[in-house]
């Protein structure tokens, strides 16, 4: 692992929300971003709820850096980074960006059953963006799901989505792949190695434009 | 060094370093990965026992032979288990025992929010409350010595919140050894509760709990942190994080021995600070106390209404720093802050499950449970919902098409209540389903009752009350689905798995078999494969014109298997589709509205995602038009 950077050349705290739904890879991700803190040198916290709502329903772990962390709740408004696997948890869970926050979308929808039967509608694009009223909030669209599946497996999308966020953070790439390099299978690193490099590809293409 | 463990991992390392030999426990979230983390530790005995009074039995046994165990389960379980509980209590122990009760605030995946502080109150045993994962790890090795110290059994009572966060944890590298005893203790006197030894022992408890009030007042499970002397709180479990978040200047009173509580040590701490008041999740169960020990706590300006006692904070559900700050707020503790609040203005929509949103302040005084998270945008519940693929779903869209009366039970079928498949009537706890169906058929209930209950919950407590149906002759039609796992907690083995919790192969009970011994009539129990619709349809038409209890069970193997996954095969809908819709009324995530509309009905067509898809067929049996391919049909397209 490549030498650890200080505390002081990083922010003093980061609250990172990951929200999706079960089964879509939020629970290894938030591994890694917890990991990676601890290496970073961070006191930290990771919760996620297990169980009943994996089962399809909607999913959110939260990440928290410090230098000594307590809750392991975000506050409402408090997470400086939204990452949403899927686009309309992003709107569900909108409440827990900071004013000045930025929300990472994937670009993947999964209708829920609510939806399927009719008894409700799947929110547009626009209106999703909408759900992030404050003037400093930006939100950045990444096609995690198509890039994850021109790689040729769907379910690295989690890291796609790593990917992108890696670019936030200031922190070595090379921190991040040991990282994955410990959390993921061997027999499916190179395509998860890959899976991160697009994302952050996704991301540098999103910052030039 | 420190390793990133969640509280779960924390409390079985501590186990394997405090030389438990045995855990026992029965899988129910949150506390399943406890026992899944310790089975492979060296040199340790793990078991999924059928349920979690067998589990706290055998973890007593092995506590009566010498040798340190543990029994896990969720609140719930230690109800089944009370009794065991309880008579352990009476009698104490030779060798450390440890229950794991986790309880979950909010009901995540729980049927009740019962606060289990209280019954190691009412059983006299200790019971630790850890705030975060270094919390479950110390105190789990602490539980082991009290244990031993006092005769007893020791409660750790971790929440949701801190079996499921990771943290930071600094473990110890050497297994303490513990001696064994050369041979099992025959003490009548004190392991034989015949009314004249337990009238014996009666008093003993209550000594024990006076002596572990005393040692609590020096223990260094509890701690006093002075900072400021305006506000001192007295807190425990993770509402002690909260404390420190949204009261950073505060005294902290961070009790990690809920029962019993040291009495002079809080009298100190509270005459240090201006301003005393209690920070903890769920019930007043250490406000109640610490009031009747004559202590003064803030009063709020709406004091809280008989028969709720507790003064501050919300009685229901989760805290977390929006609903403390809020509370605080209201009860004149805090500034109302300027930001809260202010991004969030709609209604949001609640997608079923308590607390499966942010959590947002209910706060107050009220009972009432806190609101669901606010966004200005509409948007869709997302409920859980049986997988694509799931092998229960058949059967309730033919209980469904039926209009029966269905009793349910606890596991991943129980969301055979929801929408569209809409089939269930109850749902109350492990194992009730049958016997709440035969009660409804011996009342008199005029419409047939058929109970479902999964293959774990059959083994868990469901054969007694088969039996009782059986034995007292009530009409209800049993269907034990059968899907070859324990689904909902994250497929553990069971008895009819052919595997144990510590990967040694052993007897796949036969359900059939087990139902044909109790003396079910032959023609009255039937193996059917979950996914064949007309076999199900047809033979529970059959039973239920007659009369007479009757069995059957549904199998095939849970969809998310690696072995069932290895079989997926996505189907596809053809030009034959006219959007009847009725393919929707499976409920199967897999099956989408297109954005094409049909040109005569104009109603969408069915699409079928194909990363979803597991090709299980049950939309393609139940299409009239014959329009989703079967997957013969769809090999050879």
């Amino acid at each position: 692992m490549s030498e650890l950077p200080a505390l002081s050349a990083l922010p003093e705290t980061l609250d990172i929300a990951l929200v999706g739904v079960g089964g879509q890879g939020t629970i290894l991700a938030s591994n890694v971003l917890a990991e990676l803190g601890m290496a970073a040198g961070y006191d930290v916290k990771k919760a996620e709820v297990h169980g009943m709502s994996q089962r399809g329903g909607s999913v959110v772990s939260h990440v928290r850096w410090g230098r000594h962390v307590f809750s392991p709740i975000i506050p409402a408004a408090g997470a400086d980074i939204l990452v949403a696997f899927e686009k309309m948890e992003a709107a569900r869970y909108a409440a827990l960006l900071t004013p000045a926050g930025t929300a990472i979308l994937n670009d993947f929808a999964i209708e829920p059953i609510t939806v399927i039967t009719g008894g409700a509608r799947y929110p547009g694009d626009p209106a999703i963006e909408s759900a992030f009223t404050e003037p400093g909030q930006r939100v950045v669209w990444i096609h995690g799901a198509r890039v994850a599946e021109e790689l040729g497996n769907k379910f690295v999308a989690n890291v796609v989505l790593l990917g992108a966020l890696s670019t936030m953070l200031g922190l070595p790439e090379t921190d991040w792949a040991a990282v994955l390099d410990r959390r993921v299978k061997a027999a499916h690193l190179d395509i998860n190695h890959r899976a991160f490099a697009a994302g952050r590809a996704e991301m540098s293409a999103r910052a030039a434009r | 060094m420190k390793r990133l463990l969640s509280g779960n991992e924390a409390i079985a390392r501590a186990a394997w370093e405090a030389g438990a030999v045995v855990g026992a426990g029965y899988p129910g979230t949150p506390s399943t990965e406890i026992l899944e983390e310790f089975a492979p530790y060296p040199d340790v005995y793990a078991e999924w026992s059928p349920n979690e009074k067998v589990a706290l039995d055998v973890a007593i046994g092995s506590a009566i032979a010498g040798r340190r165990a543990f029994a896990t389960m969720k609140h719930v379980g230690l109800n089944v288990a009370m009794d065991s509980f309880w008579s352990v209590s009476m009698t104490g122990v030779e060798a450390g025992l440890v229950v794991v009760s986790a309880d979950d605030p909010s009901l995540h995946s729980s049927q009740n929010e019962q606060d289990n502080r209280f019954i190691a109150r009412w059983a006299r045993v200790p019971c630790l409350d850890p705030a975060d994962s270094q919390d479950s790890h110390d105190f789990m090795v602490a539980a082991f010595d009290l244990s031993e110290r006092f005769d007893t059994p020791v409660l750790l009572r971790p929440t949701t919140r801190v079996c499921h966060t990771s943290s930071p944890v600094e473990v110890g590298e050497i297994r303490n050894r513990r001696p064994v005893p050369d041979t099992y203790v025959r003490n009548l006197a004190k392991y034989d509760m015949a009314p004249a030894n337990a009238r014996a022992r009666r008093p003993v408890i209550e000594h024990r709990v006076e002596a572990l009030a005393d040692y609590a007042e020096t223990s260094p499970l509890n701690r006093a942190e002075m900072r400021g002397t305006r506000l001192g709180i007295i807190t425990s479990g993770v509402a002690y994080a909260y404390a420190r978040e949204v009261f950073p200047d505060a005294s902290t009173l961070k009790l990690g021995m809920v029962y019993p509580l040291p009495r002079k040590l809080i009298a100190d701490f509270a005459a240090q600070v201006d301003t005393v008041i209690v920070l903890e999740e769920l019930d007043p169960f250490v406000e109640d106390q610490v009031r009747l020990m004559g202590i003064r706590l803030h009063e709020p300006p709406t004091p809280p209404t008989y028969p709720h006692t507790k003064s501050i904070f919300p009685l229901m559900g989760e805290l977390d720093p929006a609903v403390v700050r809020r509370s605080a707020v209201a009860a004149g503790l805090l500034e109302a802050p300027a930001l809260i609040g202010a991004a969030t203005t709609a209604n949001g929509s609640g997608n079923g499950v308590a607390g499966s949103g942010i959590p947002y302040a209910a706060g107050g005084t009220s009972p009432s449970f806190r609101t669901l998270p606010l966004t200005p945008v509409e948007v869709a519940p997302r409920p859980p919902v049986l997988c694509p693929g799931c092998p229960h779903r058949s059967s309730f869209y033919v209980l469904h098409k039926l209009g029966v009366t269905v009793n349910g039970d606890i596991g991943c079928y129980t969301l055979g209540m929801a929408k569209p498949l809409d089939a269930l009537h109850t749902a109350g706890c492990m194992g009730a389903s049958i016997a709440v169906a035969h009660g409804g058929a011996v009342a008199g209930d005029p419409g047939r009752h058929v109970a479902v209950i999964g293959d774990s919950t059959f083994f868990h407590s469901g054969i007694p009350a088969l039996l009782n149906v059986l034995y007292n002759r009530s009409n209800v039609v049993t269907i034990i689905m059968d899907n070859r796992i324990t689904g909902m907690t994250g497929h553990q083995e069971n008895p009819g798995t052919g595997h144990t919790l510590q990967r040694q192969e052993t007897v796949e009970v036969d359900i059939e078999g087990v139902v044909r011994s109790l003396g079910f009539p032959q023609d009255k129990v039937r193996t059917i494969k979950s996914y064949d619709v007309k076999a199900l349809e047809k033979q529970l038409k059959t039973w239920l014109k007659e009369d007479g209890p009757a069995v059957l069970i549904t199998q095939e193997e849970c969809a998310l298997l690696p072995t069932a996954k290895a079989t997926y095969l996505p189907l596809a809908v053809t030009d034959a589709c006219n959007g009847c819709t009725i393919c929707f009324r499976i409920g199967c995530p897999a099956i989408l509205q297109s954005d094409e509309l049909d040109e005569r009905t104009q109603r969408p067509l069915a699409l079928i995602d194909q990363v979803m898809c597991t090709g299980c067929e049950i939309c393609a049996q139940v299409c009239p038009r014959d329009a989703i391919l079967f997957r013969e049909q769809v090999a050879h397209v």
